[in-house]
């Protein structure tokens, strides 16, 4: 187990490349689900303000 | 010519945003599984190189993550283009969205080709090197657009400035690709597409494959889930907008 992730000496090139990758794939899935769900948010805020006399059920519905 | 009807529905925003949560759990799940398997089979099944050693096990990620650069430029250029002579909103929404992808998979591709250099080469960074220099310029141009993007306040302003430096800057991607070609480069010639057929055995050119699907449909997938934040963003307090956050979309 040990010789698999020395690498025959080439360890640290390795991992550190499959590690950078995967965080910056981890990264850039967690960004693309912020930017959705703070759009999604402003959606509702801005649909909130302009229906909160006529419709209140949905705007209670939402949060 | 009367165009087909699809042509016409992948103009109109709710639609599109309707379509991208329809493909995105099939492109996440597929990408992601695909990763697993590739990486698994790059690091542990496939045998070290005869030459490089382990080494050349980055070879399943490095020239992946490089095409996937490319690609987000050619898709951001493209997409530029076409929001700028048809004056689309949605295709700027594209464009927009695949920059900070791009920016993220090139510095990947320059990151990983770094530490592949050194074992291999004998040097993390090689100045002058053709490919490892335009590759750098290719960073450096989704930076530029997305600074330039955020020097303007107006958003279709943005969109029409910005259009034009991701179309000029296209020329960058044949010159990246042919570099190896073109000029001396320490990067080896290609070695999947060439006359001859690929200089990869099967062991090695499966799980190299299987990672550029993998990387292809995860690029896809983040493509679409931003190119909904842009369309909500867009769209503002519009009727269909309201509709979907009534839904109690997540």
């Amino acid at each position: 187990m040990t010789e698999f992730f020395l690498m025959n000496g080439h360890g640290a090139y390795v991992w550190s490349a499959y590690g950078i990758t995967l965080v910056v794939l981890i990264l850039n899935a967690w960004l693309a689900r912020a930017k959705h769900r703070s759009a999604l948010q402003r959606a509702r805020e801005l649909a909130a303000q302009a229906e909160v006399p006529r419709k209140q059920p949905t705007v209670k519905r939402l949060q | 010519m009367k165009l087909p009807r699809w042509f016409h529905q992948l103009g109109s925003p709710p639609y599109v945003y309707r379509l991208a949560d329809r493909l995105c759990p099939w492109l996440g799940g597929l990408g992601v599984t695909l990763l697993i398997i590739g990486a698994y089979w790059g690091l542990v099944i496939a045998p070290p190189d005869y030459q490089q050693g382990d080494s050349a096990r980055i070879i399943y990620i490095h020239p992946q993550t490089a095409y996937i650069g490319m690609m987000a430029y050619v898709v951001m250029a493209v997409a530029a283009a076409i929001g700028y002579v048809w004056r689309l909103k949605l295709a700027h929404a594209v464009a927009v969205s695949a920059a900070p992808i791009g920016a993220w998979f090139t510095f990947c591709a320059l990151f990983t080709g770094s530490v592949w250099g050194r074992p291999t080469w004998g040097t993390y960074w090689q100045w002058g090197d053709p490919r490892i220099m335009f590759e750098a310029l290719l960073l450096f141009l989704f930076l530029g657009y997305l600074a330039l993007r955020g020097a303007f306040d107006d958003r279709d302003k943005a969109d029409r400035v910005t259009a034009i430096l991701a179309v000029v800057g296209v020329v960058n991607i044949p010159i990246v690709h042919f570099s190896v070609e073109w000029w001396n480069s320490i990067h080896q010639g290609p070695t999947i597409f060439r006359a001859g057929g690929p200089a990869m055995t099967n062991d090695m050119l499966v799980p190299f494959l299987i990672m550029v699907a993998a990387f292809t449909l995860t690029f896809y997938w983040l493509l679409l889930r931003r190119l909904q934040a842009e369309i909500i963003e867009r769209e503002g307090d519009t009727r269909w907008i309201r509709e979907l956050v009534a839904e109690g979309a997540p």
